[in-house]
């Protein structure tokens, strides 16, 4: 089996802003998600959410703001499963609750150093 | 109780507490002269007492009769008290008569110290299963034959074979250090915990049996959870699970030793007096900030304790075995979880999920699957208790899934007929 790296990706400006019922109905479908690949034995890691502020160094020390607001899909959260084939981790990937908030998951395989 | 019941009695509950006191005072490489010190002063009890009378306190008197020998073995045996009671001497108190020490705390003490030498990983955990069962319970080697339901031969050996591991790596019987808690309480938990196990979900027919071994491995936790540096949220969240498991002791057998599902089960049987000391000691679990396996695994039986099917009882299983899951993979987690998905969102979609794990040679996964196609495509349930069936090992096992199969049948029988 390989290690593939989910990762997560949605617009912060159109993310609903959730009362706490609705947060903890969305942990659910995380929970209902992540431990549905973890009942097949692929979860390798069920990674991190990232929190919005950020910085981004680019060459001759020039550093920002994170580029969140003019980019439409910021990179939200991660996890790490395990596959045979791309194909299989993109099946795993079916089912993540970000496809129904308007987010998308890019499956990559990992290349071991 | 009777002079009969009481030896026995006060085996069980006193043998392991002098062995202990003995073992760590003569050390590692001596435990089957203190192990022979305690089965003769029993072995005197039983005569002494069945000619004499009762004393007026048996347990002093073991304790008298066992400190006696001990000392005689020293003054007597010449190789013994030249190397070892020298150094029993020095590390004691510097008077010449060696002290026996049976008090309280340090019988308390010295099981614990035992604990941590028994479940020491120099040994493989099936190897220290039988040693807490040998030197903290005092089974016998055809007792541990028979909850293993394997010869006393094969015991005997292995409990000499990692008697003398232990020596060989010279493992000190000392009250272990905090850094040596943290390092190792972990693994004594999961050897405690496959102990209980080895009771609970034992095929052995014995129900006694079983219930003994139950009751010791909960005996022990007890022990880590009386001591202040044992005392741990995950010790607490242990006994907590097995608390509310051995609640469910006298309804989940039936009078063969079969199992009775737990929706079958007659809730007025559930031990009430063990729920709440489940609930007792989750609490007491719920200090600090890491969740174990165990606090999952005690939050999953909390719930099991309602009999009633609501909403919100099979959701909160549902998120505990997720968490579980994540802690930690097993097949069963993996199927209960699907099992626990199909109270919450029906059996449609837990068909999706189940056929997704894949666990096609374990007659548990073709179980739930029959389970969840009953009612909704019975041909392919039949197929797949079929599977069960064949894939099966106990007889138990095999007599329920073949009823499974019928029920089904009759059910398709009665869909045949509507339509006629």
């Amino acid at each position: 089996m390989k290690d593939f790296l989910l990762v997560f990706r949605n617009d912060y400006s159109t993310m609903p802003k959730a009362s706490p019922e609705e947060m903890q109905a969305s942990t659910k479908r995380w929970m209902d998600w992540i431990g549905g690949i973890a009942a097949q034995n692929k979860l390798t890691d069920r990674g991190n959410r990232l929190v919005p502020a950020g910085k981004v160094l680019r060459a001759g020390n020039v550093i920002t703001d994170g580029p969140y607001s003019e980019i439409k899909e910021s990179l939200v959260g991660y996890s790490l499963v395990k596959a045979n084939s791309l194909d299989e981790a993109t099946e795993l990937a079916k089912g993540c609750p970000i496809l129904k908030i308007g987010g998308n998951v890019e499956v990559r395989e990992i290349s071991i150093l | 109780m009777k002079q009969v019941e009481l030896v026995p009695h006060l085996f069980r509950t006193e043998y392991r507490k002098i062995v202990s006191v003995l073992c760590k005072l003569f050390g590692i490489e001596h435990i089957e002269i203190a192990e022979d010190i305690v089965s003769d002063t029993f072995l005197l009890a039983s005569q002494v007492w069945g000619l004499k009378g009762l004393p007026e306190n048996p347990t002093a008197w073991l304790y008298t009769v066992a400190k006696n020998k001990s000392k005689d073995y020293l003054k007597h045996n010449s190789v013994f008290a030249k190397t070892i009671a020298k150094e029993i001497k020095l590390h004691a108190v510097a008077s010449e008569e060696i002290e026996i020490d049976l008090s309280i705390k340090n019988i308390n003490d010295s099981q614990l110290a035992m604990i941590f030498v028994v479940c020491h990983p120099c040994n493989s955990t099936e190897a220290q299963i039988g040693l807490a069962l040998n030197l903290l319970c005092g089974f016998g080697a055809d007792e541990i034959a028979n909850a293993f339901l394997t010869s006393r031969e094969i015991i005997y050996k292995r409990l000499q074979r990692s008697k003398e591991k232990l020596r060989a790596e010279k493992i000190k019987i000392e009250q272990p250090t905090s850094l040596e808690i943290t390092d190792r309480l972990p693994a004594v938990l999961m050897t405690l915990y496959l102990l209980f196990n080895e009771g609970y979900y034992s095929s052995n027919q014995d129900i006694t049996l079983r219930k003994d071994l139950c009751l010791e491995a909960m005996r022990l936790i007890y022990l880590l959870v009386g001591n202040e540096q044992t005392n741990q949220p995950s010790a607490n969240a242990l006994l907590s699970l097995i608390c509310f498991h051995s609640s469910r002791f006298d309804a989940r057998l039936n009078q063969n030793g079969e199992i009775v599902l737990y929706q079958d089960q007659d809730a007025s049987l559930w031990n009430q007096e063990l729920i709440e000391k489940g609930e007792y000691f989750l609490n007491r679990a719920s200090q600090g900030s890491t969740i174990s396996k165990y606090h999952l695994e005690a939050g999953i039986a909390y719930w099991h304790t309602i009999k009633a099917d609501t909403k919100e009882k099979w959701e909160n299983i549902l998120q505990l075995y997720n968490q579980l899951l994540l802690i930690e993979y097993s097949p069963i987690a993996a199927l209960n979880r699907t099992f626990a998905l199909a109270k919450v969102y029906g059996k449609n979609e837990a068909i999706i999920e189940a056929e997704k794990i894949k666990l096609t040679d374990n007659h548990l996964y073709h179980s739930l699957l029959g389970e969840l196609y009953a009612g909704i495509d019975n041909t392919k349930a039949i197929s797949h208790l079929h599977n069960a069936l064949t894939l099966a090992k106990s007889t138990t096992d095999q007599l329920f899934i073949s009823n499974k199969i019928l029920e089904c049948e009759k059910a398709i029988l009665a869909n045949m007929r509507s339509f006629i």
